[in-house]
């Protein structure tokens, strides 16, 4: 404290009595903070995985293999997106798979009627933001933490979808529909709509969450939702936004994957709530609420998306990579813990 | 490296030629030495202890003893290092320097085990029990009877004859969230004899209590006293202490400055030992002509926490809200700022019909208001200066859409200077400031949205004797900018001093209301009336 | 020390009397004896595993991973028996806890010495145990006829007609409650779970009552794969896929409370028997058995919604009480 008396104090704004010492604008750069930024840490995790992966298996730095990829993990990383948003506040969303079933059997039911795609797109993102605004409206109005919330409306939404569906399959869709989800929106590079989509998110996302008031906001929320309220944050309104915009999310994903898979049975997208949390906290999202960057998510999107793939071009089989995904995260957050009680502070 | 003893270091200080007395060394009696101050010898002694904190030095070199059958009082201001003394004493933080003594044998506390298992025992400030577990439980918790298997019917029974030694009117089975809050302070004396306890401390028992549950906590620890138990009692309030106490000890600024006997000594000569100086100085006279109405309050109720507050209040002038802890003050704030509803009354605010939905309405108004728990309500600990002082105005910094940087700096470097933040820079996360910094940087952020009125519910709780004095001034020169304030506090001092009129609540009710230099203008009547003394008076 | 059933759990028990009247007029079939017996049996894992997931729970944790646990020790149990067909039960039964106890034990060691969020810990473990059935498999299936007699004797023994596995279920379900009402650490876990500070204050140490929580939630789950696989004859990866979700319905239907320190035995058995009948009694009365999931989910709102208007902070009440009357009546 005491070097900054030191320096040369600036001009005051306001007429006031000359202060005795003078406060930085910024932090002073450090470069050990740039190392441990989780950011530089996933940047350092996806190096090692894409040149590992190039000098293991040749066909991996192929372009339209690598675009093939993207639809592996395209659909799930949208929704990381809002779900980022939702953990970044302290809440969470596990029925966002639901929502994808319930949307999904929307879509497939009225295209079997011969519905055209327009409206077919249509009705999944309605479905998915209806099914959003339930989650928020019982979450902001009951007041019951979110977890136990959306495993209930996992089941009730599911089991609609299970309801009306039985053991059929629907499989009847418009070509065009189809299109969507099967061929390259554009071709050189060739870029599959959903790919797209995801970038154009993410960058609306990072933009909103880093540059705006509304990303303050919820960044506040995260850190201390009580003392946010008394700043005059409207938390439940934007608690509310967050669950309806999951949900839109989630319709979004189902259209991908209904014109992707041209087929929907009530089972579909099972277990994907769970993926999705996994890149959100990979990604540097604290559970705790107030942490986390868009950055961040995306780049576990990729770090996971690639890894999968490179995998799989060994054919190590899924279920395998399950493992060592779920190894990485546990590691991913252990290790900084584990080092920093070992090696003091940084 | 500071070698002389707190009570040393306070006679060389500017005001220690207020103090009246001398002493030779540690533990000889500063008063009529021929008279037996001690009757026997001390149950617990500290010598010497001193904690830090980063950036705090919360105990430096403090020494004291406590004797069976006695009650020595510990005072000091908020922030003197009473709390830390008693964390200190119950294991829960491990002293840097200095030794704890429990009657010949020098004793090591490093978890709350080891503290009781010497005998000491404590009434926390905050209540900390098990709102869903049983009163048996709580008392027993850490401690039950029987082996591996718990012995559920000796615990019913000791704890039923705890609670008849109390004279306590509920059952051992009664879980705790059922009580009222005396009645889960008389759980916490249990609790303490359940540990045969030879030391009790009381800290701060009466701040959320009734005048009778008061009296009768009073009865429960002159029992105690006769029972031979030495307690340590931790109070704010003068009459307390001087009901209660044989001995007294106090601290200012983590150093003991002052210990003696109850009946020698007077509330004035405590009072500037507490504060280091006479208490007019602190205070900046202000003579100010007082403008019109700014906000109108009429017959605001709610059903269950107050009922029938009304006042005016104008420019340049500072309304001060009185009142123990739990009156309703902070509750009848919050409904003025859109926290809750009201149930009846009216709101104008500059001759307008105001209704507050939300806090955003109330600030959007052009009310502010700087809540009371700073660590919850007010600060924002994970984010930085510039993110907590902009928090509330962020629409003033957005430009085509997007937050500028440039002029939340701006608006922070002019707000941070003014109130003499100190930090290493405007990106610090305030949990890495002082209290009184982290404070400065909350008052900031109501002061950046431009309001009309500004609500201070207790701004100097917990923070140093520096920046408090440092927010007195500020909360003059407000009014001096032509803001209209209310200052709701618990110290009477800092109402007293800084106040134009007065107005005293009490279990949820207006009790009186007092003008500066008109009749009743006095601190024995505002503490009256605070306490329900004069309330109950007329009832009868 | 407590009464034997809370108010709720009265209600929940008169709720579920309610539907078992009314299931059987609607559809005679149910309400005879066998069905009673087959709602039991078929409940039996449902029992074991919330009550285990409810001590988690009550230290305001979760463990997702038990159903992978299930799976895993189902899997190297079955495997074991596969090479060694005359191993007596109880070798199956030790060894199936020990596997699962040291699962528990990972989960455990994790959230209590990293303190890193449980919900985070087990969705790792979750795919790592799940997992591990293949890289240890191979991902063959293992079948009854090769796992021998003695591996699958234990749950077709019967007394009073219902089988070894629920019984082993009332074992643990009366372990539980001496547990939880009679014990220091059973104590200590709704101590750590109400007031996490207090429990510091009386010198429980958070850590250990976790540690004790995940083991415990290992032990049962990994004490369940063995009997899951032994009963339904066949081990393979996706055993009990998402029961998880299924566990903690039951504990949250039961009136535990995420926020933790909130839960009792009776209430959880309750929650899980609720739905074990829906279950069970869909198929009897010729609805879908699709239908499970949503009622079981619209059940699991319902419940938590009217928790939460029971458990509605209240306000301080600083009128004193005549003022708050008057108050009420003018308003």
């Amino acid at each position: 404290m005491t070097d900054l008396a030191l320096r040369p104090s600036q001009p005051a704004a306001a007429p006031q009595p000359k202060p005795r010492y003078t406060v930085a604008d910024r932090a002073p750069r450090r470069l050990s903070d740039f190392l441990l930024r989780w950011e530089t840490i996933l940047v350092i995790l996806l190096a090692a995985v894409i040149i590992g992966n190039t000098l293991l298996s040749p066909y991996f730095l192929d372009l339209y293999n690598l675009a093939d990829t993207t639809y592996n993990f395209s659909e799930k990383a949208i929704i990381a997106l809002g779900m980022a948003l939702l953990i970044l506040v302290r809440e969470i969303d596990l029925s966002i798979a639901a929502i994808m079933a319930l949307a999904a059997l929307a879509i497939g039911s009225l295209a079997a009627h011969g519905v055209a795609p327009p409206l077919l797109i249509l009705a999944g993102l309605g479905v998915g933001l209806l099914c959003g605004a339930v989650n928020g409206l019982l979450v902001t109005r009951t007041g019951v933490p979110s977890i136990v919330i959306t495993i209930g409306t996992m089941s009730l939404f599911r089991g609609i979808a299970q309801v009306t569906l039985g053991d059929q399959a629907l499989t009847t869709y418009p070509d065009s529909y189809l299109a969507l989800g099967q061929s390259y929106f554009i071709t050189m590079p060739p870029t599959p709509l959903s790919f797209l989509i995801f970038l154009v998110l993410a960058i609306v996302f990072g933009v909103v969450l880093h540059g705006t008031a509304i990303g303050r906001q919820l960044f506040a929320i995260g850190a201390n939702p009580v003392a946010a309220r008394f700043a005059g944050i409207r938390v439940d309104r934007l608690r509310f936004a967050l669950f309806t915009l999951s949900g839109l999310l989630a319709g979004l994903a189902a259209v991908l994957l209904t014109a992707r898979i041209g087929v929907v049975r009530p089972n579909i997208a099972l277990g994907w709530e769970l993926d999705v949390v996994t890149m959100v906290v990979l990604g540097g999202v604290a559970i705790s609420g107030g942490v986390g960057t868009i950055l961040g998510v995306v780049l576990a999107v990729f770090v996971l998306g690639l890894a999968t793939f490179g995998l799989s071009l060994m054919n190590v089989p899924g279920i395998v990579i399950n493992v060592l995904l779920g190894l990485l995260l546990i590691l991913s957050i252990a290790a900084p813990i584990v080092i920093r009680r070992f090696f003091g502070r940084f | 490296m500071r070698v002389c003893s707190g009570f040393d270091a306070a006679l060389i200080r500017p005001a220690g030629h207020l103090l009246p007395f001398t002493r030779e060394k540690e533990n000889t009696p500063l008063f009529h030495l021929n008279r037996p101050l001690m009757p026997s010898d001390p149950v617990l002694t500290l010598a010497g202890i001193s904690k830090s904190f980063p950036g705090v030095r919360a105990l430096s070199d403090v020494g004291f003893s406590l004797y069976p059958g006695q009650v020595t009082a510990l005072i000091g201001e908020n922030g003197a290092g009473k709390s830390t003394i008693v964390k200190t004493l119950t294991g829960i933080y491990l002293p840097d320097e200095g030794s704890l003594t429990v009657g010949q044998e020098a004793k090591h506390f490093s978890s709350p085990r080891d503290a009781w298992a010497a005998g000491i025992a404590a009434i926390h400030q905050e209540t900390v029990m098990f709102d869903e577990l049983t009163v048996a439980e709580n008392i027993f918790t850490g401690h039950m009877p029987g082996g591996t298997l718990i012995d559920w019917a000796e615990a019913r029974r000791r704890t039923a004859a705890l609670l008849k030694r109390i004279d306590a009117d509920f059952k051992p089975e009664t879980k705790l969230k059922r009580l009222s809050v005396a009645q889960q302070h008389m759980v916490e004396i249990a609790r303490a004899l359940s540990h045969e306890a030879k030391v009790i401390i009381m800290d701060e028992p009466t701040a959320a209590l009734s005048s009778h549950e008061i009296q009768e906590l009073f009865r429960i620890v002159d029992q105690l006293k006769a029972e031979g138990h030495a307690i340590l009692f931790i109070s704010h309030k003068f009459d307390e202490i001087f009901r209660v106490s044989d001995r007294w000890v106090c601290l200012r600024d983590g150093e003991k400055v002052g210990e003696g006997l109850t009946r020698d000594v007077r509330e004035p000569d405590l009072v500037r030992l507490m504060v280091g100086r006479p208490v007019d100085q602190i205070f900046p006279k202000r003579a100010l002509t007082i403008g019109e109405t700014v906000l109108e309050v009429e017959g605001l109720s709610n059903a269950t926490e107050f009922e029938d507050i009304g006042f005016t209040l104008r420019r340049r002038e500072i309304l001060g809200f009185y009142g123990l802890v739990g009156a309703g003050r902070s509750e009848v704030m919050q409904c003025l700022f859109g926290m809750s509803r009201p149930t009846r009354g009216r709101v104008t605010l500059e001759g307008r019909p105001f209704v507050a939905k939300a806090p955003a309405d109330a600030i959007a108004a052009g009310i502010a208001y700087v809540p009371e728990d700073r660590q919850h309500q007010g600060a924002v600990l994970p984010l930085g200066i510039r993110e907590n002082t902009t928090l509330a105005s962020l629409g003033a910094h957005v430009r085509y859409g997007f937050l500028s940087r440039n002029s939340e700096r701006a608006a922070t470097r002019m707000l941070g200077t003014r109130l003499a933040v100190k930090a290493a820079h405007w990106e610090q996360r305030l949990g890495e400031l002082s209290g009184g910094n982290q404070q400065k940087v909350v008052i900031a952020k109501w002061l950046a949205t431009k309001p009309k009125v500004v609500i201070l519910d207790e701004p100097t709780k917990g923070i140093d004797v520096g920046s408090k004095a440092a927010v007195h001034d500020f909360i003059g020169e407000l009014a001096e900018d032509g803001l209209a304030v209310i200052l709701v506090s618990s110290e009477l001092p800092e109402v007293m001093g800084l106040a134009d009129r007065i107005i005293v609540m009490h279990e949820g009710q207006m009790v009186t209301a007092v003008t500066r230099g008109g009749p009743g203008w006095s601190a024995e009547a505002i503490v009256a009336a605070a306490t329900g003394a004069d309330h109950q008076a007329v009832a009868a | 020390m407590k009464r034997l059933a809370t108010y709720r759990e009265i209600i929940l028990a008169a709720i579920i009397a309610v539907m078992v009247i009314g299931i059987s007029i609607v559809a005679p079939a149910f309400g005879t004896r066998d069905t009673f017996v087959a709602v039991l049996n078929d409940t039996a894992f449902l029992f074991m595993m919330a009550l285990a997931q409810m001590i988690v729970i009550l230290t305001r944790g979760i463990d997702l991973s038990v159903a992978a646990n299930l799976a895993l020790t189902g899997m190297l149990t079955a495997m074991v028996a596969e090479h060694h067909p005359d191993l007596p039960i109880i070798v199956f039964v030790v060894l199936s806890t020990v596997i699962g106890l040291g699962l528990g034990l990972i989960n455990g060691g994790l959230v209590a010495a990293l303190q890193i969020p449980p919900i985070v810990v087990t969705l790792g473990t979750l795919a790592v145990f799940r997992g591990m059935i293949v890289v240890i498999g191979g991902g063959a299936q293992v079948d009854g006829a090769n796992m021998g007699a003695n591996f699958q004797l234990l749950p077709k023994l019967t007394v009073f007609g219902l089988s070894s596995i629920f019984w082993i279920a009332v074992l643990i379900a009366v372990a539980c409650w001496l547990f939880l009402t009679r014990t220091r650490p059973g104590r200590g876990l709704y101590a750590v779970g109400c007031n996490p500070v207090a429990a510091r204050y009386c010198g429980i140490d958070l850590g250990r009552q976790q540690l004790i929580a995940y083991a415990i939630s290992g032990a049962v789950a990994g004490l369940s794969g063995y009997l899951w696989v032994a009963r339904y004859g066949v081990a393979y990866v996706e055993i009990a896929t998402g029961y998880e979700l299924t566990v903690i319905a039951a504990c949250v239907i039961g009136g535990v409370s995420i926020g933790g320190g909130v839960g009792s035995v009776a209430g959880t058995l309750l929650g899980a028997l609720f739905i074990g009948l829906i279950v069970n009694a869909l198929p009897v009365m010729q609805v879908s058995p699709f239908w499970q999931m949503a009622i079981s989910g619209a059940v699991i709102l319902l419940a938590v919604i009217i928790n939460a208007r029971a458990e509605a902070r209240p306000d301080k009440l600083i009128l004193p009480r005549a003022r708050r009357e008057a108050a009420r009546v003018g308003a």
